[in-house]
């Protein structure tokens, strides 16, 4: 594997209030690379999706700490992890699938995972049960 | 921004007019969510207008929200009806396939408010 050409990294506790600040902190490094308006409003939705769920469904809005590493290369690839250490997916699959949730609210839209590959290129979920839940999104940049 | 600054309400002929503002996003569909279901509670409308164009950005919760509201609408018989979204929040409308369910007016439809 070739070497990043910038990398970052943010620990952030799984609070709400913390999936502005991550969004907007993962498109302020990005915007280094000039991206369009587009690209970067793509990268800040699927990064706040992916931090909703850690706090949403990972940690059930308990305390824990969300992960999130960016790193670009020369190609103009961006690529962005999201993990957290919480109860994990059962069926990663079936997660996936746009519509589905496991709230019962009816507040919900199911749409996460849907909205994290329809504005990335490229997402990678991996999960084991009480350990939590890897999300690598890959965006190509112009 | 603060959360109150979120949503403006206003109630004209049998109309509730809902001026969303800002990020629309998991932390702050809470309350805007239950600014909404109050008014629609207490004004019993015949339509509800999500005036959108003002939003600067908006994910899957903001889908749950609009998707929540148009059921409460519903419930007491009102119409709920998206108002001016930007090309960047009607992406994600599209996205979602809101335009099956719920009606999108653009500019055309200031003149009917």
């Amino acid at each position: 594997m070739k070497c990043c050409d910038n990398n970052m990294k943010l620990y952030l506790p799984s609070l709400s209030i913390n999936e502005s600040m991550a969004r907007q902190a993962v498109a302020s490094f990005v915007a280094q690379l000039n991206p369009t308006l587009e690209e970067l409003a793509d990268i800040k939705c699927a990064v706040s999706e992916a931090v909703t769920n850690a706090i949403v469904h990972g940690y059930k809005y308990k305390s824990g700490t969300v992960y999130i590493g960016v790193k670009y290369y020369g190609d103009r690839t961006v690529i962005i992890e999201i993990r957290d250490k919480g109860c994990g997916i059962e069926n990663v699959k079936e997660a996936m699938t746009p519509l589905f949730t496991t709230d019962t609210s009816g507040e919900r839209s199911g749409m996460g995972f849907a909205v994290m590959q329809t504005f990335m290129d490229k997402l990678d979920v991996r999960s084991k049960l009480n350990e939590g839940v890897r999300i690598l999104m890959t965006k190509h940049l112009k | 921004m603060l959360l109150e600054r979120l949503t403006e309400i206003k109630l004209t002929n049998y109309t509730l007019n809902v001026k969303m503002r800002g990020d629309i996003d998991h932390h702050t569909a809470k309350s805007v969510r239950e600014k909404i279901d109050e008014a629609i509670l207490l004004n019993k409308p015949r339509f509800v207008i999500l005036d959108l164009s003002n939003v600067d950005f908006m994910d899957s919760s903001g889908l749950g929200l609009v998707l929540g509201r148009y059921t409460k609408a519903l419930d007491i018989g009102a119409k709920l009806i998206i108002h001016k979204p930007t090309r960047r929040i009607k992406r994600i409308l599209e996205m979602a396939g809101i335009e099956r369910i719920i009606e999108i007016k653009g500019d055309d439809y200031d003149e009917m408010l």
